[in-house]
C-alpha cells in the first residue's frame, strides 16, 4: 500500500536565476576589454555607494561640523550623539513595526500558499480568470481605494495604527503571495499529487501532508518579500496611523522633516536605523530576496 | 451540473477568504471610490455628514483636468516617468551586460548595485534630500558641493526647486534605487539563454558584437517589456520619495499621488477620490493589456 510520503520528490528549489550557466568559463589573463569592463563596473560601484558614505559620515558629525564647505569631509570630532538621539526617537516605532510586520507577513503567506495550491494544482473552470483578478490587486494604485478605505476603517471601528495596518498589509499582500506560491507549485511533479489522490486524500489532506512540507523555500521568499514591503511602506502608514502609533517610516519622516531645526546628522542616523533590518535580511538571505524580486515580475 | 459545482466547490471554499478580502478591498472600494468622486464632498462638514452633499457626476474630473495646477501634476508625472524608465532601463541593462559573461567579483558588484532596493524610499529620501540641496557656491552642500570639488562648477543647479523641470531631480534617487532591480531582471534573462546558442554562433564565426546584436539581445525583449511595466507602474504611483525629499507642499514637484494626499488632508474627499480614480485609469491602461497577454501566453 502506498503511503502519502513514499516519494521524496521535491520541486525545483527557488533559484534566483542569476548564477552563471554551466558551460560558461571565466577567461584568464588581462585584456584591454576586461580591464575596461572592470574600470566601468568599479566606477558605477563608487557612484552607487555615494549616499552610503554621506549617511555614515554625517551620522557621526556633531553640530559644529555642519559647515557646508566641509560637507564631504570626515567628521572633525566623531560623536555618537546623533545615534543616541535617533534611537530614542525611533525605538518605539521600530518595536511597533515589528509587531505589524510579523503577523501580517505570516497571515499573507499562509493565505497565498492556499491560493497558490488551489490555482496551480486543483484547477477549476475560470481558475485563470480568478487568478488574474487577484493579481490585479498588486498593480492598483492604492490611492484609488484610500478614501473609501478610510470610511470603512472608521465604520468597522478598527483601532488606528498597527492593527489597521496589519489588516491592510495582509489584504494587499495576497496578490503577490498567491503569485509566488502558484508559480512554485506549478513545478511540483504531477505524480506527487496523483499519488495522494489515488490514496484517497482530499484537497485539504493533499495540501497539508504533501504540499505544505515542500513549501519551505517558497515560504522563505514570500516572508522576506512581505517583511520588506511592509517594513518599507509609507503610503498606508501616512494615511492610517499617526506619529504616536505609526511604524518606523512615518516616525523617520517626522524626524527628518520635523518643524524643528533640521539636524541632518540625526536624520541620517535615523535613516540607518530604519533600514538596518531590511538590509540585514538582504545581506543574510540575499538569494531569497532576489527570488522574491524575480517573482514580482509576473513571469512564470 | 451538480458535479461541476461539486468540483469547483472545494477549491472555491479554500479561496473564499482571499476572494472576499480582495473583492471587498480592491473591487468594492474602487467602486465606492468612483461613487465618492462623483459627489461634491469638498469640506470637513460634508465629510462628517453635518452638511448635505449632492451628486455632481463628472464635474470634479472636468474641473481637475481643466485646472492649471493638476495639469502641472500630470506633466510632472509624465516627465518623471520618462526619465525614471529611461534611466533604470538603460543603466540596468548596461550593468547586466557588463556582468553577463563571468567575471571575478560578480557577486560583489551585483550585491552593491542591488542593495538600494532593500531600503525604503523614506530612508533614501533623507540622504537624497541632502544630496539634492539647492544651495550653491558658498552654501553648497550635497552634489553641488561635490561638483565644485571636482571642478565642475557649471553643473551646480537648484535641483528640484526648478518649477518646470524640478521633478526630474527626484527621478535621480528613484533611478539609484531601482536600476539594480532592472539589472537583476536582465541578468536573469541573459543567464536563461541556453549556452549552446552562443557556441553555435561562435562556430558559425560570429564576432562578439554580432553574437549580442543578433542572438542575445533579441531574446531579452520579453524581459524589457516586464521591466517597462513594473517600473512604469511604480513610477505612476510614486509618492514616498517626493514626500520625503521635497515635502508635499511644494508646487514644483507635485504629482497626482501627492495631490490626492493634500486633498484628503483638507477633507476634500470628492477631489481626492477623483484623483485616485484618474491614477487607477492610467495604471490600468498600462497593466490590464499586460496581464491579459501574460495570462494568454501561459496556456
Amino acid at each position: 500500500m502506498a503511503t502519502l510520503s513514499t516519494q521524496p520528490v521535491s520541486p525545483q528549489p527557488v533559484a534566483d536565476g542569476l548564477t552563471p550557466p554551466k558551460g560558461a568559463k571565466r577567461p584568464k589573463g588581462f585584456t584591454l576589454g576586461r580591464t575596461l569592463r572592470y574600470a566601468v563596473l568599479i566606477l558605477f560601484l563608487l557612484i552607487v555607494l555615494i549616499p552610503v558614505y554621506v549617511l555614515l559620515v554625517t551620522s557621526f558629525k556633531g553640530p559644529g561640523d555642519a559647515a557646508p564647505a566641509r560637507a564631504w569631509d570626515l567628521p572633525q570630532n566623531w560623536t555618537f550623539d546623533n545615534w543616541e538621539t535617533a534611537w530614542d526617537a525611533l525605538a518605539p516605532a521600530i518595536w511597533r513595526t515589528v509587531q505589524m510586520v510579523v503577523p501580517s507577513a505570516l497571515i499573507a503567506a499562509l493565505l497565498g500558499s492556499v491560493n497558490g495550491f488551489v490555482l496551480a494544482r486543483w484547477r477549476f473552470r475560470g481558475a485563470n480568470l480568478v487568478f488574474t483578478l487577484i493579481l490585479f490587486g498588486m498593480f492598483i494604485p492604492y490611492q484609488a481605494v484610500i478614501i473609501p478605505l478610510n470610511e470603512l476603517v472608521l465604520d468597522l471601528d478598527l483601532p488606528s495604527g498597527i492593527p489597521t495596518l496589519i489588516l491592510l498589509h495582509v489584504v494587499f499582500g495576497i496578490p503577490i503571495t498567491t503569485l509566488i506560491f502558484r508559480n512554485y507549485y506549478q513545478t511540483v511533479p504531477h505524480e506527487l499529487i496523483e499519488a495522494a489522490r489515488i490514496d484517497g486524500a482530499g484537497m485539504l489532506r493533499t495540501y497539508a501532508s504533501v504540499i505544505l512540507p515542500i513549501s519551505v523555500p517558497s515560504f522563505v521568499v514570500v516572508l522576506i518579500w512581505q517583511f520588506t514591503s511592509a517594513w518599507n511602506d509609507f503610503l498606508f502608514a501616512v494615511f492610517f496611523s499617526s506619529s504616536q502609533n505609526g511604524p518606523v517610516t512615518l516616525a523617520l519622516n517626522n524626524l527628518a522633516n520635523g518643524a524643528l531645526l533640521q539636524n541632518y546628522g540625526v536624520s541620517m542616523a535615523g535613516a540607518l536605523f530604519a533600514s538596518l533590518p531590511t538590509l540585514v535580511v538582504y545581506i543574510v538571505l540575499g538569494k531569497y530576496f532576489i527570488g522574491g524580486l524575480m517573482s514580482g515580475s509576473v513571469k512564470s | 451540473m451538480t458535479k461541476a459545482l461539486k468540483r469547483a466547490g472545494a477549491p472555491l471554499l479554500l479561496l473564499a477568504p482571499s476572494l472576499i478580502l480582495v473583492g471587498i478591498f480592491v473591487y468594492g472600494l474602487i467602486a465606492v471610490n468612483f461613487g465618492t468622486s462623483a459627489t461634491d464632498i469638498h469640506t470637513a462638514a460634508q465629510t462628517t455628514g453635518r452638511e448635505p452633499s449632492g451628486t455632481v457626476w463628472f464635474d470634479n474630473y472636468l474641473d481637475l483636468l481643466g485646472s492649471e495646477a493638476f495639469q502641472h501634476s500630470l506633466k510632472n508625472l509624465l516627465l518623471y516617468t520618462v526619465l525614471f524608465l529611461a534611466g533604470t532601463l538603460l543603466i540596468g541593462f548596461v550593468w547586466a551586460w557588463l556582468l553577463e559573461s563571468p567575471i571575478k567579483g560578480e557577486g560583489i558588484f551585483r550585491a552593491v548595485y542591488l542593495f538600494p532596493m532593500a531600503v525604503s524610499f523614506v530612508a533614501s529620501g533623507v540622504v537624497w534630500r541632502w544630496l539634492l540641496n539647492s544651495g550653491q557656491d558658498e552654501s553648497a552642500t550635497g552634489l553641488n558641493r561635490l561638483f565644485q570639488m571636482v571642478g565642475l562648477d557649471f553643473m551646480q543647479n537648484n535641483w528640484w526647486n526648478n518649477v518646470d523641470y524640478g521633478i526630474t531631480a527626484i527621478a535621480i534617487p528613484a533611478i539609484w534605487q531601482l536600476s539594480g532591480y532592472v539589472m537583476a531582471l536582465f541578468l536573469a534573462g541573459f543567464r536563461g539563454i541556453p549556452y549552446e546558442l552562443r557556441e553555435a554562433a561562435r562556430v558559425d564565426g560570429a564576432t562578439t558584437w554580432q553574437l549580442y546584436r543578433h542572438v542575445l539581445f533579441p531574446q531579452l525583449s520579453p524581459i524589457a517589456l516586464s521591466a517597462l511595466i513594473i517600473i512604469g507602474h511604480m513610477s505612476l504611483k510614486s509618492f514616498d520619495l517626493i514626500m520625503s525629499i521635497s515635502k508635499p507642499a511644494n508646487y514644483q514637484t507635485k504629482v497626482p499621488a501627492v495631490d490626492m494626499y493634500i486633498f484628503k488632508s483638507s477633507f476634500d474627499y470628492a477631489n481626492a477620490a477623483a484623483v485616485g480614480s484618474i491614477l487607477l485609469v492610467i495604471v490600468a491602461l498600462v497593466v490590464v493589456p499586460y496581464l491579459i497577454r501574460t495570462n494568454r501566453k501561459e496556456k
